[in-house]
């Protein structure tokens, strides 16, 4: 069942699983808030993360479909160079004029309750340096720097 | 990165007055809960004033309120008003052509000025202040020694 939030004391959103009704609506938001149009990106995600009712990977929604206002993916991973089980966070998005009032929070509190029942104790994410946003956003959420350093390299 | 005394002094100042908007308190009450200078804390509150930070409450039982929106505020705010935050590299003289090592060297230590800057902004001061009523270092002291026993057993 969907949970309510309400938000600034006027809407209530619900959070919900992602049905195929809701990924235009993934789309659309994602568009609206980074710019970039990644239609195919979004349906293959829900393809793998929404679709498959698997209960170690999770694609949660906040609104109708026909106006997403949130979504937050993750899956419980395990045994990257030794990490034990966890839920791992890759995609959260709220819309810009309902932010610092709480659907963000709410959308992480629900993966952090689907993660925890799927027995995993620490959720971990990573995000770009320079996107403040996500990452006061994450920090906010109570989570701190982890074990794990992320590293990469240029192939020439 | 290395505090000034001043940018500390700034940032006990603003998080105790941001932990509860209402109060008000004087330069010698915080100065005396860090044990630091009450003076130089002074002259810290007048720059946070003029920042527009934190107000000024005159007269008897006056004193400092926070001023600020503590969910936007991040702890790198309140220390670029002190420090010449990310200036190092610039300011560095320059070095003659050919000195690749310093400049491996440089490369490598402006990737943890730029761990550190990040982490700054994006802590605000509302997490800051949950950070610390979540006191997650005594956690990490309590698992530490168990950690350095499972490496000691590998």
């Amino acid at each position: 069942m969907a949970k309510t939030v309400r938000i600034g004391g006027e809407e209530e959103i619900g959070i919900r699983p992602a049905t195929p009704a809701d990924v235009p609506g993934v789309i659309a938001l994602d568009q609206e808030v980074t710019g970039l149009l990644k239609a195919e990106y979004w349906r293959d995600m829900f393809d793998r993360y929404g679709a498959r009712g698997d209960d170690s990977r999770f694609f949660l929604v906040a609104g109708a479909p026909t106006r997403i206002d949130g979504f937050i993916v993750g899956e419980v991973r395990a045994w990257e160079f030794g990490s034990s089980p966890s839920g791992w966070i890759f995609a959260v998005q709220v819309r810009a004029r309902l932010r610092v009032q709480g659907l963000g929070s709410r959308l992480f509190e629900a993966v952090a309750a689907r993660f925890r029942a799927a027995g995993v104790d620490r959720i971990r994410t990573m995000v770009a340096r320079d996107n403040t946003v996500i990452h006061s956003f994450f920090r906010s959420q109570g989570m701190m720097a982890g074990p794990f350093i992320e590293l990469e390299m240029r192939l020439d | 990165m290395k505090l000034q005394k001043a940018t500390e002094f700034a940032l006990y100042a603003v998080l105790e007055l941001a932990a509860d908007p209402s109060r008000q308190l004087t330069a010698v009450e915080i100065a005396e809960k860090y044990g630091i200078s009450s003076h130089h804390l002074a002259k810290v509150l007048r720059d946070l004033g003029r920042a527009g930070l934190v107000d000024a409450v005159r007269g008897v039982g006056g004193g400092y309120r926070f001023a600020g929106n503590a969910k936007r505020l991040t702890l790198m705010d309140v220390i670029r008003l002190f420090e010449d935050a990310g200036s190092e590299s610039e300011d560095a003289a320059p070095r003659p052509p050919g000195e690749d090592i310093a400049e491996g060297l440089r490369f490598v230590l402006a990737e943890i000025d730029a761990q550190t800057g990040a982490t700054l902004c994006s802590i605000s001061l509302s997490t800051m202040l949950k950070l610390v009523a979540r006191r997650p270092w005594t956690a990490a002291a309590e698992t530490r020694p168990a950690r350095r026993a499972a490496r000691r057993a590998r």
